[in-house]
């Protein structure tokens, strides 16, 4: 199976995902290989088989609408790269 | 004092009662192990000395007040992707270098309440994504049988470093055989419990409907105490399920009359099976029938559309677990980029390793408009087949026995550069996770050239007693004497 490079670059930006030029072939064939391989699942009759998303059949979890223990702001930004103010500091978005 | 290498933590728990040894001396010979061979092995990312001597001095006050636990005092590693308030959680990614979660996860949270000491966090594939520990960011796991040799993956640093004596247990992740290939690989005891068996809170999600926490031990009675302590109801995990947890060890007996173990055509019959892996799982069939358990044929029949199946819906699920990493909360960050944009796509792509790039690439296009229903829904409807075929497959018996790999641990760099080939020697333990099942491999000796194989035993949902009872009873009866890794001893099988 081919997958073109203007699809790779279709996927990659839905991923969010920079392609480096140099990766781009290779990386084409590879998901080109891997996908063929999962075009075996079209042989598999599955009329009338309802898709499993799960492998056990819980319904909603629900509990109580009540503050439990929380982190706070301080530990909630730790692992920030660049946190400011108490906040997560972002590129300007608007111009 | 008498030597802690080499002892199991049912061996090391007597000591300990009996004032053998303390727990801070346990883990001294631990750390000075990890220190004598780690920098061959490379299983552990952090070392956590003075935690882990710390935890030690609490439990020895426990057991000087009589009031130990079976764990307390015992260490056990952790895979890198489990969270713990205080030290790094990796995820074997540059992604995560130098994250350090604010909580830990609840099986830490157990282990902790249980006296458990953490020596450190193990070595894993970037993400838990590959079968080799070769994508880590921060190097390869080696076996410690053969330092040529891959210890399998995703938890190949837990598996090396119980192999090695360099924790007396570990826990690790199994999304597609994580857990049981790395086990067999190394020559140890692994298991991947029933999904929503154990809490995956505080877990770093790989693929969220088929991840699950599992033990590696030296031994299976090892394996039940760790199983024991971690498994159980977690209201902070929505798909734990709540249903009662049995003593585990009160179970095991040598004895399988009244057992029937079926054995599925299509596992061993399969293609490309390595002659000395086939003949191998031959005879651990006649072990567990000679502990008195029957055997049957039975049929898997959607066994060979398992490995693409699972990849479709690993690889989407990971797409969008990994979507969180954005540069912004937490996480490897880019340096000056252009706009929102450009921080994205460069945090991820600098961030993460190839192998994880691939798969969500993968996961982004099965789930793609246009592909989704070609993809990732005949994919969960193979999935219901699959679970079926299980189904069907245990109306006739207790368990399944099966190999764990069709071939010992390959060299070094041997896959590199053809992902699919690496995919699909997971054809044995792929089809667990999808059903949601527990299955455990157990060692069940040793090539000619020295590598550790493994026997995989298959279980009903829940019914991780039976695996452990069989596998128990097994390991008592074929008395393979494992012993205990040391390639800093230039010493092989």
């Amino acid at each position: 199976m081919r997958i073109s490079k203007e699809e790779i670059l279709h996927v990659a930006g839905l991923a969010r995902l920079h392609m480096q030029q140099e990766d781009m072939a290779r990386m084409a064939d590879q998901l080109g290989t891997i996908l063929a391989y999962v075009d075996t699942l079209q042989a598999v009759d599955t009329q009338g088989i309802a898709p499993m998303s799960h492998a056990v059949h819980l319904v909603n979890a629900l509990r109580e609408d009540v503050i439990g223990e929380h982190v706070g702001v301080e530990m909630a930004l730790a692992n920030a790269p660049e946190p400011e103010d108490g906040h997560f500091m972002v590129p300007k978005i608007v111009g | 004092m008498i030597s802690t290498k080499g002892l199991s933590i049912h061996e090391a728990r007597r000591h300990l009662d009996a004032g053998d040894f303390t727990s801070v001396a346990l883990t001294r010979q631990i750390l000075d192990e990890i220190t004598r061979k780690d920098s061959l092995i490379n299983s552990y990312i952090t070392v956590a000395e003075a935690g882990a001597l710390a935890q030690a001095e609490a439990a020895d006050e426990k057991i000087r007040k009589g009031e130990a636990g079976p764990l307390t005092g015992i260490p056990v590693g952790l895979k890198d992707l489990i969270v713990t308030q205080g030290m790094p959680t990796t995820c074997a990614s540059r992604m995560l270098e130098n994250f350090v979660s604010p909580y830990d996860a609840t099986v830490v949270e157990k282990l902790l309440q249980a006296g458990a000491v953490i020596p450190g966090k193990l070595n894993m594939d970037e993400f838990a994504m590959g079968s080799s520990s070769e994508t880590s960011f921060f190097g390869p796991v080696k076996n410690p049988w053969d330092l040529s040799r891959i210890p399998g993956g995703s938890s190949g640093g837990s598996a090396a470093a119980v192999a090695a004596g360099l924790c007396l247990g570990a826990l690790g992740s199994d999304t597609g055989g994580s857990i049981r290939q790395p086990a067999a690989h190394c020559g140890v005891v692994g298991m991947k419990p029933t999904y929503g068996r154990v809490s995956r809170y505080g877990v770093v999600a790989f693929a969220s409907s088929l991840d699950q926490i599992g033990p590696m031990a030296r031994n299976v009675e090892d394996c039940a105490l760790l199983l024991q302590a971690i498994a159980g109801y977690d209201s902070r995990d929505s798909t734990s399920v709540n249903i009662p947890v049995p003593d585990y060890s009160a179970l095991l007996s040598r004895d399988l009359s009244g057992l029937t173990i079926g054995l599925p055509v299509e596992y061993h019959g399969a293609e490309g099976m390595d002659p000395e892996m086939a003949e191998a799982i031959r005879e651990g069939v006649q072990v567990v029938k000679a502990c008195g358990a029957k055997t049957v044929e039975v049929r898997l029949p959607h066994m060979p559309y398992a490995v693409a199946a699972y990849y479709v819906i690993a690889s989407s699920e990971a797409s969008t677990n990994l979507a969180r990493f954005d540069g912004i909360r937490y996480g490897y960050r880019t340096q000056n980029p252009s706009d929102l944009l450009d921080l994205y796509e460069k945090s991820r792509s600098e961030g993460f390793g190839e192998e994880v790039k691939r798969r969500i690439l993968i996961g982004t296009y099965a789930l793609s408009s246009g592909y989704y229903d070609a993809y990732y829904n005949q994919a969960l409807k193979v999935r219901a087949l699959i679970a079926r075929d299980f189904t069907e497959a245990f109306s006739c018996c207790d368990l399944l026995a099966a190999p764990v790999t069709p071939a010992p641990a390959f060299p070094l760099g041997s896959a590199a550069g053809d992902p699919l080939s690496m995919y699909l020697a997971d054809i044995f333990t792929i089809s667990v996770n999808l059903a949601g099942i527990p299955a455990m491999s157990v060692p069940c000796g040793f090539t000619r050239a020295g590598l550790p194989m493994g026997l995989q035993l298959l279980g009903k949902p829940f019914d991780e007693g039976t695996l452990l009872r069989a596998g128990y009873a097994y390991e008592k009866e074929a008395a393979l004497n494992i012993g205990v890794a040391d390639p800093a001893d230039g010493m092989k099988r």
